[in-house]
């Protein structure tokens, strides 16, 4: 009797612990295995589609050769960091025996102009939208405050958002190329027009959903709370502390990450014509000089932008998490 | 009863009321004129009364209160508190908002606090001011959740703070609109319960609109009912004088409260019957009468 009571309870335990076993299994396979088998999918096909491809730079970069290329661009970067220590050191070597022979020598130290790397392009890029990402959040998100608070403010700015939206990086370009040159004149710049440029395009791209989304954000405020606020008499710059900005948070950083995306995806053109050295200097500078391993470079780069613009978005999402009292707001 | 209400008003009027709600008009502008809410309605309260409003809904009960808080702008007449117009909203007429309205990124102490640093900045030290806090909370049972946030209490809890928020601001008047309306009926008796202690303690003058005929009996000093709208105003107040403090079990069975109650229910239901429940019953009434003649 007892026995086939253990022998129940052995069975109830085994299946409990198979479901167990059964749910872990399936979250992996959602989480882990379903990329994986997309991903694989994916560059089956790639390499497939490649092969068939002939360009007049040959053929069209299949997995492989963009591979290839991401090692190469990598010992490129290692051959150019030790041409530049080697510069540096010859510099101080021949500094040194200069000054031993005449004490009065005033040595020169000169920087080391080789060219940029991959590496060094991604790291000017990631400068470079950060900055216009900036400057843009610092103009959009008081005015987006500012226009959610006022309704004539908004009625009269909102066809003015409407309208710049959806204009092209491209358009900008040239106005404010123009503009920076007249405007920016220094003898001894802190930094280079061709950043100015492609920083100020990006922030002319990126403010405006910014601005969309706070307003709608700070205007949608639950007037319960509007009325705590005019129940308590708080001053303008506490209800805005205390009141409207918490309120319109979650709201205020879905405009960041959108914004975040197009300023991404704005950089890279304007990067190409601005000449910035960055990543979209480097897809032009590829694709100028038509060599064979041209496109499966460029192919490397177009992975890296993506890539690069995938962590951003996860990094601002994790911001948005942090920073939000309410948790459901925040999706993916 | 139009002619002895005018009579007691003129005498209130003549000893200067705590709380005059001096004939007030209230028109709303709709694209197709002026929608009349509110028509003449004149109340004066004296301090430390409990006044509940009670009448179907879109009487215009909400828009009474909001007036009185200073949310809405009579468009006739006007409120007097001390003999002082009001004319914009302030702490001295804390609001309990129906839906509580707790900040929901502020914890339980932090919504209390923020009315308190408000209310009493130049006249209490930080150290006062967190005793004050904490004392409301505890006044109102909630000692216990303060550093929760509302989304991790329930919403009787949240009325609760919302009580305790309103009553930290240390008012002249309590205006509370339907305060306890979307609570389930057990918790509901219980905020009332707590309410009535806590109005034993402090004998703060009150407002409180309400759906609920008990819940006025119950609690109020007088109620005022009010007719429906448009152009409604105020039809009846009827005296509340059972004795405090007071037993819902034992107010069960009392003569008076039942006389009470079903002078409210009179009002409500035969001499202000909302007229679209007529109508319908009409539409439905002969229908019904032919199945039945049908089958039989």
């Amino acid at each position: 009797m007892s026995s086939t009571a253990v022998n129940m309870n052995r069975s109830t335990m085994t299946e409990k612990m198979l479901k167990v076993f059964k749910s872990t299994l399936s979250k992996i396979t959602n989480a882990m295995l379903l990329p994986v088998i997309g991903i694989t999918i994916f560059v089956f096909l790639w390499s497939i589609a490649a092969q068939s491809i002939h360009t007049s730079l040959g053929e069209f970069p299949g997995p492989n050769a963009v591979v290839k290329q991401f090692s190469s661009l990598y010992s490129e970067h290692v051959a150019e960091r030790d041409k530049a220590e080697a510069f540096y050191q010859r510099q101080d070597k021949r500094n040194a025996a200069k000054l031993a022979k005449n004490p009065q020598y005033v040595t020169k130290i000169r920087a080391y102009t080789g060219k940029e790397t991959f590496l060094d392009q991604i790291i000017t890029s990631l400068i470079t939208v950060t900055c216009g990402f900036l400057v843009a959040a610092m103009i959009a998100i008081p005015l987006g405050i500012w226009m959610g608070l006022n309704k004539r403010l908004n009625a009269s700015f909102n066809p003015i958002v409407q309208i710049f939206k959806p204009v092209s990086p491209l358009a900008w370009l040239p106005l404010v190329t123009m503009v920076v040159s007249a405007l920016y004149v220094s003898d001894d710049p802190m930094v280079s027009k061709s950043f100015l440029t492609s920083m100020i395009t990006v922030s002319l791209c990126s403010l405006w959903p910014m601005v969309i989304n706070t307003s709608i954000g700070v205007s949608s405020i639950d007037s319960d709370l509007l009325n705590v606020s005019k129940v308590l008499r708080l001053s303008t710059f506490t209800h805005i502390k205390k009141i409207v900005l918490p309120a319109s948070i979650p709201m205020i950083f879905t405009g960041m990450r959108l914004s975040f995306s197009v300023a991404w995806m704005v950089l890279i053109a304007a990067e190409m014509l601005a000449q910035n050295p960055g990543l979209g200097k480097f897809v032009w500078d590829e694709f100028q000089n038509g060599s064979s391993d041209s496109l499966a470079r460029i192919m490397a780069a177009v992975v890296v932008i993506g890539f690069i613009g995938f962590l951003l978005d996860r990094g601002m999402l994790q911001l948005q998490r942090k920073v939000s009292w309410n948790k459901s707001s925040v999706s993916v | 009863m139009n002619l002895t209400s005018t009579v007691t008003a003129a005498t209130n009027n003549a000893k200067k009321a705590f709380l005059d709600i001096s004939h007030i008009d209230m028109v709303f502008p709709t694209p197709t004129g002026g929608f009349t809410a509110l028509k003449e309605v004149d109340l004066q309260i004296e301090k430390g009364e409990f006044i509940s409003l009670i009448g179907h809904s879109g009487c215009g009960k909400s828009t009474v209160l909001n007036i009185v808080a200073g949310l809405y702008q009579a468009t006739k007449g006007g409120i007097l508190l001390k003999n002082k117009e009001v004319n914009e909203p302030g702490p001295e007429r804390a609001v309990v908002f129906q839906n509580h309205s707790l900040l929901p990124w502020l914890t339980s102490y932090q919504n209390v606090e923020l009315a308190v640093k408000q209310v009493f900045n130049n006249t209490m030290s930080k150290g006062e001011m967190k005793e004050w806090i904490e004392y409301n909370l505890k006044l109102v049972h909630m000692d216990h959740a303060m550093h929760k946030r509302p989304d991790e209490i329930s919403g009787g809890m949240k009325q609760r703070v919302g009580i305790a928020r309103a009553l930290a601001m240390q008012p002249e008047v309590l205006l509370m609109d339907e305060p306890f309306g979307a609570l389930d009926a057990l918790t509901r008796a219980h905020m009332q319960d707590s309410l009535m202690e806590i109005q034993n303690e402090l004998n703060n003058t009150v407002i409180m609109i309400t759906h609920d005929v008990d819940e006025a009996v119950l609690l109020s000093d007088r109620i005022v009912m009010m007719t429906n709208g448009p152009e409604a105003t105020i039809g009846e107040i009827l005296e509340v004088e059972l004795e405090r403090p007071r037993n819902r079990l034992s107010l069960a069975k009392d003569l008076e409260y039942n006389r009470l109650r079903s002078d409210v229910l009179t009002f409500l239901y035969e001499k202000q019957r909302k007229v679209e429940n007529i109508s319908t019953k009409a539409n439905v009434a002969p229908s019904t009468l032919k199945k039945s003649v049908n089958e039989k």
